[in-house]
Formats: C-alpha cells, sequence, structure tokens
C-alpha cells in the first residue's frame, strides 16, 4: 500500500471536469487539500506518540522489577535462602530473618478473608440474585464500595482509636494479656477493608448466570435458595474464587492500617492476640531507619517477595476471571 | 437435589431462612462503614476552624497548631501527579483501544494489569531508589510521581474500557468524512467517551489523595509550609499517621480534624464522580 | 458517449490470505447510479470499500491494482485524499452522537479543522439538508443533537453530510436495510435527485430495489465480476448462467 507522498498531485486543476458548486467551490477543495498534507504529518506524530505510551507502560514496570531485583542481591548475597526461614529478626545484632513477617502476613491476610469472605459473598448474592435492580440494593452496592474509597490510614486511626481498647477489654475478658494491638486486630480491620473486592466480582458473576438454567432448576419445583446453593454457585465457583484471590491480593499488600494496629513487633506471635509485623509493615517502619546496606537490602529483598506474591496471586485472578467472562 | 426428600415446608422454610441470612449479612457490613463515618466526622469536625485552617503543627505543648503545610502539601503532591499520569494515562488508554491486536499493546496491558496489583508501599520503594537516593533528598515530586504511577492503572483502563465499546462505525464515519487517524480520535470518539474517561480520572484522584505509603520514604512530611517541588513536603495522609502514632494528644486532635477533612473529600469526590458520569454520558 | 469517472483495473482485495475480490474491471459513467448487488459474501462490499480506501482500515487487509477517479489512481494516492473527492453511507445510520444535526451536516469541515466563515458554514448546511429533503423537517431543531430523528431521517442526514463535502462519487453500503418501508422509500427517492450532481454507487441485496433506482447493475459472485449491463436489459435478459440463477432467486 502505497502512501501519498508527492504534493505535486494536489492542485488538480482540470477545468473540464464540471464540480458541482460555484467556483469559489474549486478553491475550497484546493485548500482543503493542502490542509490535508499537514493532517497526514500530524497524524503519524499522533500515532508514534500512542507507540510510545506503548513502551512507556512495559518499560515502567520491567523497571520496578529490576529495581527491586538489584537492590535486594546484597541481601541475597549475605544471607541467601535461609531468609525466608530465618525466625529472628534483629537488626542490631545484624540477624534478619524474614520468617515472622511471612508469618503475621499469612495469618492477618487469611483471617481477615476468613471473616470478611461471608459478608462479602451475601453482598454478592444479594446483589446478583435476589435484588439486583432497584434504589435499596443500588443504595446497598454504592455504600459497599465507599468501603473501598476510605483511605487506609483513616481505618487504622479508627482503629488505633476506637477498636484496639474494645479488644484490650475483650483480651482481658478472655484471659489474655490486654495489649490491644496485634494480629487480631489487624485482621478485624483488614476485613472490613477488603469485603468490596470479592462482593463487587461476586455480584457481577452471580449477574452472568444464564437464566435457562435457573429455570430449569425451579420448573423442577425448587425453592430460591436451593437453585443459588445448587445452579448458581457451582455455576460461578470460579469467579468466586477469583473474588477471594482479589481480596487477598488486596490484603497482603495493605500498609497503614495494618501498620498502625499491628503492634510492630518483631518476633513470631504466640498467639492471634499477640503483637506482630507484616511485610508491609516492618518496611514502612524501618526503612527509613536501614543504616546499613544489608539491614535495607532485606527490607527491599522483603518487598521483592510482597511484590512477586501479590502480582502472581492477582494475574491468577484475572485469568480465572477472563476464562469466566469469555465462555 | 437431596430435597426431594425432605418436606416441602421445611424446604421453604429454609429458604426464608436463608434469604433472611444473606440479607443480615449483606447490610451488617455497613455498619462498620456508617459508624468509622460517624466517629471520624464527630471527633474531627470540632477541631476544624479557621486557625486549624491555615497554621502549620505548633510544637509539642503548645496548643494552637493547624495542618496548613499538610493542606497545601496535599493540593501541590495531587496536582503534580495528576498533571503527569493523566496525559500519560489517557493516551495509553487510547493505544490499548485503538491497537488491541499488536503485540506491543498486548504486553502493555499486561504491565497496566500487573501494576494494578502492586503494593503501594512498593511503589515508594522504587520512587525512592529513583528519584530520592540519586538526587540526595526527599522531595514532594518524588512523591507525586509514585502517586502518578499508582493512578496510571485507573485512568489508562478506565480510557481503554470506555472507548472499546465505542461501535466502529463511528470511527468509520470519521474516516469516511477524510479525518486523519488524530482528528478520528481526539474530535470523535474521545469525545463520546467523556464521560468514562473522566470518571476514571477522579476515581484516580480520590484514590492517591488517601494514599500515605508511596509517601513515605519519598515526599516524607515537614514541618513547615512549602510549595517547592525539590523538598520534603507534608501531606494530609503523612500527618494522620505520624500524628496519631505520637502519644501527644494536641497532634491527635489535627489528625482527628485532618481525618474529618480527607474523609470528607475523598467520599464526596467519589459520590460526585457517579452522579456526573451518569449524567455526562453520551447517548449512543 | 458518458464519460467514465471510476474505472477499476485488475483490482484484487484480500483478508490476509483470503483472496475476496478477484481481478475486477468496471467502467462507472458520470452522473450514473450503478448498483452492485450479489449474494452474500461476494465481495461486493469489499469492493466498494475499496473504492474510498476503507478496505485497508482491517487489520490484515490489502488490496492490488487501480483504481481510476478521473486521471488519478486512488490507490497511489494517500487515503485521506481519496475520501475528500469519494464520500460514503454506511448501513446503519452514524450521525456523531455528540454533535448537533447542524454540526454532524459540517463535520467533515469541523472535525477537520477547516474553519468557514458562519455565513458559508450556514449556507453549506442549508444545502446539504435540501438536497436530502430534510431542510423543512429540522430547520427549527438545528441545534439539537440528531438521536431524536428516525432511522429514514438520521441516514438522510448522514447522507447530507457525505454531500457538503462536495465529493464527485457517492458510496452506498446497503443503505436502506436497517431502515422500515417508508424510510427506504423517501431515501430511494433522493437517488434520483443526487445523481444530477454526483455518481452513485449503491451495494445492495435487494433486487427490487436495484431494478428501482439503478442506471446500471454490476453482479458480483465469489468475488468476481460476473456481468455488469444496463439494469433493465440484465434483469429482463441476463447473459451468464450465474446472473439469472441470482436473479431467479436459486440462491440468494
Amino acid at each position: 500500500m502505497k502512501t501519498f507522498e508527492n504534493e505535486a498531485v494536489i492542485a488538480r486543476g482540470d477545468s473540464s471536469r464540471v464540480i458541482t458548486g460555484s467556483n469559489t467551490g474549486k478553491l475550497k477543495k484546493t485548500n482543503r487539500e493542502k490542509h490535508s498534507n499537514r493532517q497526514i504529518w500530524t497524524e503519524s506524530v499522533f500515532r508514534r506518540l500512542l507507540f510510545i505510551m506503548g513502551v512507556l507502560m512495559v518499560v515502567l514496570v520491567l523497571g520496578i522489577m529490576f529495581t527491586l531485583i538489584v537492590q535486594s542481591v546484597p541481601s541475597i548475597k549475605a544471607l541467601g535462602a535461609g531468609f525466608l526461614w530465618g525466625k529472628v529478626w534483629d537488626p542490631v545484632r545484624d540477624i534478619y530473618g524474614a520468617f515472622p513477617f511471612l508469618l503475621g502476613t499469612l495469618l492477618t491476610s487469611f483471617l481477615a478473608l476468613a471473616i470478611s469472605i461471608p459478608f462479602s459473598f451475601a453482598v454478592g448474592i444479594f446483589l446478583g440474585e435476589y435484588y439486583p435492580k432497584g434504589w435499596l440494593p443500588d443504595l446497598l452496592k454504592n455504600t459497599v464500595e465507599l468501603i473501598a474509597a476510605v483511605p487506609s490510614v483513616i481505618y487504622g486511626f479508627w482503629g488505633l482509636a476506637v477498636l484496639v481498647p474494645i479488644v484490650r477489654s475483650f483480651e482481658s475478658g478472655i484471659g489474655e494479656p490486654p495489649i490491644g494491638v496485634g494480629i487480631f486486630t489487624s485482621s478485624l480491620i483488614l476485613s472490613i477493608m477488603i469485603i468490596p473486592y470479592a462482593a463487587s466480582l461476586g455480584r457481577s458473576m452471580i449477574q452472568m448466570v444464564p437464566s435457562h438454567l435457573k429455570e430449569a432448576a425451579y420448573s423442577l419445583g425448587a425453592t430460591r435458595w436451593e437453585v443459588i446453593k445448587s445452579v448458581i454457585l457451582p455455576y460461578v465457583k470460579s469467579g468466586l474464587f477469583a473474588g477471594v484471590l482479589l481480596s487477598l491480593g488486596r490484603a497482603l499488600g495493605e500498609t497503614m492500617a495494618v501498620t498502625m494496629v499491628i503492634g510492630n513487633t518483631s518476633g513470631i506471635p504466640k498467639s492471634i492476640f499477640a503483637p506482630g509485623n507484616t511485610m508491609a509493615s516492618v518496611i514502612a517502619n524501618e526503612f527509613t531507619e536501614a543504616d546499613r546496606t544489608v539491614y535495607l537490602s532485606a527490607l527491599i529483598e522483603l518487598g521483592l517477595v510482597l511484590f512477586l506474591v501479590t502480582v502472581v496471586i492477582n494475574m491468577i485472578g484475572k485469568k480465572i476471571i477472563s476464562r469466566f467472562t469469555n465462555d | 437435589m437431596k430435597a426431594k426428600n425432605s418436606p416441602v415446608r421445611f424446604r421453604i422454610g429454609k429458604n426464608g431462612f436463608f434469604k433472611g441470612v444473606v440479607i443480615a449479612f449483606a447490610f451488617s457490613c455497613v455498619i462498620p462503614l456508617l459508624f468509622i463515618l460517624a466517629y471520624i466526622i464527630k471527633a474531627g469536625i470540632t477541631k476544624i476552624n479557621w486557625n486549624f485552617l491555615v497554621n502549620v503543627p505548633k510544637p509539642v505543648g503548645e496548643s494552637g497548631g493547624g495542618i496548613a503545610n499538610a493542606l497545601l502539601g496535599s493540593i501541590i503532591i495531587i496536582a503534580v501527579a495528576a498533571v503527569i499520569a493523566i496525559p500519560i494515562g489517557i493516551l495509553g488508554g487510547i493505544y490499548l483501544s485503538e491497537n488491541r491486536k499488536s503485540k506491543l499493546a498486548y504486553w502493555a496491558r499486561l504491565s497496566i494489569d500487573i501494576l494494578q496489583g502492586v503494593p503501594s508501599i512498593v511503589i515508594g520503594i522504587v520512587a525512592y531508589f529513583w528519584l530520592v537516593k540519586p538526587f540526595g533528598g526527599f522531595s514532594s515530586v518524588s512523591g507525586s510521581i509514585a502517586l502518578a504511577i499508582m493512578m496510571l492503572p485507573i485512568v489508562v483502563r478506565s480510557t481503554e474500557e470506555t472507548l472499546k465499546l465505542l461501535p466502529d462505525t463511528l470511527r468509520e464515519a470519521g474516516f469516511a468524512l477524510g479525518m486523519p487517524f488524530h482528528r478520528v480520535v481526539l474530535k470523535v470518539i474521545v469525545p463520546c467517551g467523556i464521560s468514562g474517561i473522566l470518571s476514571g480520572v477522579m476515581l484516580s484522584i480520590a484514590r492517591i489523595a488517601g494514599e500515605t505509603a508511596p509517601l513515605l520514604f519519598t515526599a516524607f512530611g515537614n514541618p513547615y509550609l512549602s510549595t517547592s517541588l525539590t523538598k520534603p513536603m507534608q501531606s494530609l495522609p503523612l500527618l494522620i499517621f505520624n500524628y496519631a502514632t505520637s502519644p501527644y494528644n494536641d497532634w491527635h486532635d489535627l489528625a482527628w480534624g485532618a481525618s474529618c477533612i480527607l474523609l470528607i473529600f475523598v467520599l464526596v469526590l467519589n459520590i460526585f464522580t457517579k452522579i456526573i458520569t451518569r449524567k455526562w454520558k453520551v447517548q449512543l | 458517449m458518458e464519460s467514465t469517472i471510476v474505472r477499476s483495473i485488475d483490482y484484487n482485495a484480500y483478508f490476509g490470505d483470503n483472496h475476496v475480490v478477484k481481478n475486477v474491471n468496471i467502467d462507472i459513467p458520470k452522473n450514473n447510479v450503478i448498483a452492485v448487488m450479489g449474494p452474500s459474501g461476494c465481495g461486493k462490499t469489499t469492493f466498494l470499500r475499496g473504492i474510498n480506501r476503507m478496505h485497508e482500515l482491517i487489520p490484515g487487509a490489502t488490496a492490488k491494482g487501480k483504481i481510476m477517479l478521473d486521471n488519478e489512481d486512488v490507490m497511489e494516492m494517500h487515503p485521506i485524499f481519496v475520501r475528500l473527492k469519494i464520500g460514503m453511507v454506511f448501513q446503519r445510520p452514524n450521525p456523531f452522537p455528540n454533535l448537533s444535526i447542524y454540526d454532524n451536516v459540517i463535520a467533515g469541515y469541523k472535525l477537520n479543522g477547516i474553519k468557514l466563515p458562519k455565513a458559508e458554514k450556514d449556507k453549506i448546511v442549508e444545502q446539504s439538508l435540501t438536497k436530502v429533503a430534510l431542510w423543512n423537517e429540522v430547520k427549527d431543531q438545528l441545534n439539537k443533537k440528531g438521536t431524536f430523528l428516525s432511522g429514514g431521517q438520521q441516514q438522510r442526514l448522514c447522507i447530507a453530510r457525505a454531500v457538503a463535502m462536495e465529493p464527485e462519487v457517492l458510496l452506498f453500503d446497503e443503505p436502506t436495510s436497517a431502515l422500515d418501508p417508508i424510510s427506504t422509500s423517501t431515501v430511494e427517492e433522493l437517488f434520483h435527485d443526487l445523481k444530477q450532481n454526483y455518481t452513485l454507487i449503491i451495494v445492495t441485496h435487494n433486487m427490487q430495489q436495484a431494478a428501482r433506482v439503478s442506471d446500471k447493475t454490476a453482479f458480483f459472485y465469489m468475488g468476481e465480476l460476473v456481468e455488469y449491463d444496463e439494469t433493465k436489459r440484465m434483469f429482463t435478459n441476463p447473459r451468464d448462467t450465474r446472473t439469472q440463477n441470482y436473479i431467479t432467486g436459486r440462491f440468494s
């Protein structure tokens, strides 16, 4: 396909042609053609600009991965793989073991998931099946979405001021040391924050269940709950799992609210009511104080692990969703 | 379905029971949100007065401080981040929607998906090594760039999704009139999709307005009023984090006031976005 | 002897490796209405879209050969210039939904950044809308967006938009297949008036329409131009058996 480049062919003034309109029409046409020449140049500039944006996006993510890896190298070289199951984190004595934080992250995230999933699914089922349309469901949907809009530092502050004293009295009530901050409190706050993710995904998945499947069950005499239990939920099983993964991904990476109520203790928590640390919270707390190369690098390595884990979980979740929606 | 063996009345009862359980769980999750909202507004609204808005925090022990540095800082950091992220994000979204099959578009789309899931603290770390360490100090522009990186996936995705929904026949009408590609995009496609694009922009701003982690090692915070892009700067979320976790009651008060302002701003922006996008949607 | 305005010489079009238009040679005389018909998948729409270089907008689409517009080869020109001289109307009416009726008519100028004085813009709008018999219906509502118009009116608006560019040739891709019978007949009435000033090439799968409105008809089958003749003669006395079969409904 040849592109037009030769300007000489433009102003074709063949007066034997009868062109509609007056003579100004012919003049107009030539001016229009000159204008279009400029447009062709702008067009290729624009296309090139868009291409650069595409490249930029890829380079950005590659750059992030590259920086994380390069900055983790001192720690990887000094500590090796034992870093991941080292049980002691004592920067003063140059001992770096990541296990307490892996444990803290997993405990808080999975506990938060366990608490929030029934609520997320309830919202999803309610909005997806019972009442998809109407002002009340719309209000509920928007309110649940606003949960995700509240900044994490505000959840943390509220948790510190309100939840921690409540948990403290609860702890003394059941015989645990009344500290207030800890894994349990973080999980509570986190569970509130991650409700919207599984809820919104669950809702859209449930709405996609084809009506003929539901109608088949109804025509056999099933009650609504039975249709939900035996037709809808099995059908969206993978979609709901993806929703859980997305909530999990969010929980794993959450920093501020958790940092404010987890107690910032770098030992292995003895119970869920004990204070601890997550990968994100220890980075937030100690990054600016890390005065030695290996110290800083160990923190970055934690960041790298966090990055890989959250990215993998999110990508699996997205893959499941795209497979579900394309089937 | 083993339901066939149970008496019908029991099954109908079970049906109603579970419906009740679902409704109870569904509506009860807004209770914490409403409670938090009420608490923050109540605790913070009394702290807000003119003094509060125009003064900087006073040293510990003195009363009468304010959050002017954080307010101005937030505005500047967000504005710079928006100026960086919005054009790049919209152009990126246009690239993805108008190049659905190319190899680069596949990897770019994948990159944006990955970026969306990166924890904000990791972005803070990376921004530190790109913009703070090489230049020897914390700066507000490094914070803005970290926030811009966080805004990017939201703007790109919403632009791409909005433009993808527009029918190809609209583009064809433009081309058939002799329009070059950039005019078809900028004068036909983007105006028709403007509500979706703007909603993505506004949501991305609401998102980063409350972000703290990326600023911890970039903008870092500043007890004084500053407008310099190359020096550390305070922002509302940073102030809340630092003062809330401090042991001083005066500083807690400042944090409550700041939380109230931040929360109201973020919620109003979200609600406003929802209303406006419905109004501005172009009827196809 | 009528002069030829569009002549295709050994025109071939492909989607990837798929050869969909094979060696088409056709002369289209000026100020005529030419119907292009054939069964689904015969390449008629692909050929039409090749004339104003819209074919290559589809990824993987290529074409070879020459298409002469007067004495210029359309295939050698930049597509933008081609489309200034050859306008197109699509199957589904597609006025720009965010523009008023007025702005839709002059969209070819406005959206291309060509600045015209208001008096001239007003003249173009009125002339174009008059040519499509829409002026009286919308002259008091020019500032409203076109979405309240009926399907037939929207399609006439699209024709006005194409006509406003003062092209030499107008291409129509099944222009009435999405319209109801009354709108169809109002659009068909336009063809007779439009051909005074333009040359019309209309792809249609409606044989009766071809018989009603066209001077000459081209019959495509499996990518080839099988027969091309005066409409009256083709419908009463087709030369090729394939044409005969199509007209008598043996396949559609």
